[in-house]
């Protein structure tokens, strides 16, 4: 093993790791705010995934410049599943919550396998197979725009989050929801609002992960379990949290799938996601429970 | 109290009588049916018991667990390699397989519990546990890997009725399942009549209140964890003899785990017949979707071109969220209540 091939593998596992980054982020928004665990979250990335497919089909629109687009689309989505589904089972025990959402999971798949079909599709860039060489270093062109683009989009949801007066009043629904409702702010609207954030963001990484790996529609399951283990690493409703364990659980699977073994590397995560439970549960960069 | 007391004795003698009725036509049903018919019949008694099991968990420990797989998975590959490599009889390792899967029920309880890891935590780390287990199975050589393990199979053997070796005709396979399923229905309801039930019960409601009046929580929660897992071992060894092939994917993939939670949530948590009826309303629902599709697709309303694959898990993704929706208790205390089959807590002795 030289240094150049270990070199390569942690660029790579960086930029990879602040898309996991990204699409963990809408599940750490959902969470933080309305304290749904997302389990339909991969459901939701590979329907935005096939959305930037058929945007490239049909217009021929390369998949980063498809983001705003499927983003709004998924806004649609998310807000109109939390004011007319969740927002009816935010009163019952995590189990429900969990089955309601396992549901739905279940019927987007299904969904997406009617119309797609099984098989693994992707799109073809002109750009696809170029790299740039910087010393030792060879950077995918994909992956170098990949990470750019997902910093740009996290970038602009932590701006939303700190600015903006409706992002302000989102982080006041989840530091207090009572206190919240007391200063007259709409929480139903609110909620329903990041729900729709934390879809667009969602499909906003679809978009740049079709650049990375082919979709179908059984890519979910393993997606969602992605995004978990990133975000509790992080830490659950920490922005920067979210950001910081996609890049950890990145490089930390380039860099099995180099020194170990690739087919390894999921297992690896899992035992880090273990680690981190019993350790500190709160993640890196939450905030340990009062 | 007696045994009869303890086990029946909330019911009324409408419940009493349908009880009775529906064993009765459980116990006739094969020579009633299609052999289709039973085997569905096995496969939702199958699910029944696995989710007796994972109730036992969340509904009376008020433990969510999300990765029972790992322990239907360990009971079925413990007892599969045991039979196909060394030719134990899976009367024997069915042993193996439970004290392996009470080991690492005990295992994920002490370290859940010992670092008070609650609600979604606990869930994600039963994941976890499953997940990596499925990943170090795949590259178990031992085990066939992604390849899969593979149980002997010979004509004779689908006919026969060999008990100690679980090898034989399908109506075996069904009142085996059928004797489980009821077991464990009696044995979690005489568990729940006796001083573990409260406790158990009293954890669930109120742990700081329990371990305020004494109770051990650490080794209540611990024995929960851990006769549940057995449990679900215990239906992971019927699984792979009845299947007679195992693959880490779908033994312990996250579908299973997901697979398992549904009857017993949509029957309604922490009710004991709940699990049994959800697994006879959800099963059958599946293969009515399916034969819909199948009447649709020869009756031209649809093409032939449609993936149909999608089409019942789509329907049935749809029915299970009503569920939820409508009766967020379960459909069995609903039933209940409507049918008068339990006595009101005011008539108990």
């Amino acid at each position: 093993m030289d240094v150049e091939t270990l070199a390569n593998a942690l660029v790579a596992g960086i930029l990879t790791g602040m898309v996991y980054g990204l699409s963990a982020l809408g599940l750490s928004v959902i969470f933080g705010v309305i304290r749904i665990v997302n389990f339909a979250h991969g459901e939701l990335l590979v329907i935005g995934m096939f959305a930037a497919l058929v945007l490239f089909r049909w217009l021929g629109l390369d998949p980063l410049l498809s983001v705003p687009l499927v983003a709004a689309l998924l806004f649609v989505f998310g807000y109109l599943l939390q004011s007319l589904v969740i927002r009816r089972v935010a009163h019952l025990a995590d189990h429900m919550q969990f089955l309601l959402l396992a549901a739905i999971a279940i019927a987007m798949v299904s969904g997406c396998l009617i119309v797609f079909g099984p098989d693994p599709q992707g799109v073809q860039l002109d750009y696809a197979l170029d790299s740039f060489a910087v010393g030792l270093l060879v950077i995918d062109k994909t992956r170098l725009y990949a990470a750019i683009a997902a910093v740009l989009v996290a970038g602009l949801l932590l701006a939303f989050f700190k600015y903006a007066t409706v992002g302000r009043a989102i982080r006041a629904c989840a530091d207090n929801y009572l206190g919240a409702q007391v200063v007259g702010l709409n929480v139903g609207r609110l909620y329903a609002l990041t729900f729709g954030i934390g879809s667009a963001c969602i499909g906003a990484a679809g978009c740049i992960i079709l650049l990375l790996v082919d979709v179908h529609p059984y890519l979910a399951p393993g997606y969602t379990l992605l995004a978990f283990i990133v975000v509790i690493i992080g830490g659950m409703g920490s922005l920067f949290g979210a950001l910081l364990g996609g890049v950890l659980i990145g490089v930390a699977e380039a860099m099995a799938a180099v020194v170990i073994q690739p087919s390894l590397k999921t297992a690896f995560s899992f035992a880090l996601l273990i680690v981190v439970l019993l350790l500190r549960p709160q993640g890196l960069l939450g905030k340990a429970p009062h | 109290m007696s045994l009869y007391t303890r086990l029946l004795g909330d019911l009324t003698g409408r419940g009493l009588a349908a009880l009775a009725g529906f064993v009765v036509l459980l116990v006739a049903l094969p020579s009633l049916v299609s052999s289709y018919i039973a085997t569905v019949a096995t496969i939702v008694l199958y699910l029944a018991f696995l989710g007796q099991a994972w109730n036992l968990m969340l509904g009376i420990a008020g433990l969510l667990s999300i990765g029972h797989a790992l322990f239907v998975g360990i009971g079925a590959y413990a007892s599969a390699y045991l039979f196909a490599i060394h030719g134990v009889p899976p009367l024997l390792g069915v042993l193996a397989g439970v004290a392996i899967a009470v080991a690492a029920g005990a295992l994920i309880g002490y370290l859940g519990f010992r670092f008070a890891i609650g609600g979604v935590y606990f869930a994600l780390l039963t994941i976890a546990f499953a997940e990596f287990t499925r990943i170090m199975v795949d590259h178990a050589k031992f085990l066939g890997g992604t390849e899969g393990l593979f149980l002997p199979v010979s004509a004779a053997s689908r006919h026969g009725f060999d008990l100690l070796n679980l090898r034989g005709s399908p109506e075996m396979f069904y009142y085996l399942i059928l004797a489980l399923a009821l077991a464990a229905l009696a044995l979690c309801r005489w568990l729940l009549t006796g001083r573990t039930g409260y406790y158990w019960r009293a954890i669930r409601d109120n742990p700081a209140a329990a371990q305020a009046l004494g109770v051990d929580v650490f080794r209540y929660r611990m024995y929960a964890a851990m006769i549940s897992a057995g449990m679900a071992a215990v239906g992971g060894v019927f699984y792979a003899f009845f299947y007679n092939n195992l693959f880490p994917e779908q033994v312990f993939g996250i579908e299973r785990s997901i697979e398992l939670t549904l009857a017993p949530i949509v029957g309604g948590v922490g009710t004991l017949f709940g699990p049994i009826f959800g697994a006879f309303v959800l099963t059958p629902l599946g293969e009515l979707f399916t034969a819909g599709v199948e009447w649709l697709q020869t009756s031209g309303a649809i093409g032939r071109h449609v993936k149909v694959d999608g089409v019942k898990p789509l329907f049935w993704g749809i029915a299970v969220a009503a569920i939820v929706l409508l009766r967020p208790r379960g459909i069995w205390p609903w039933i209940c209540d409507r049918l008068g089959l339990v006595k009101p807590p005011s008539e108990r002795s």
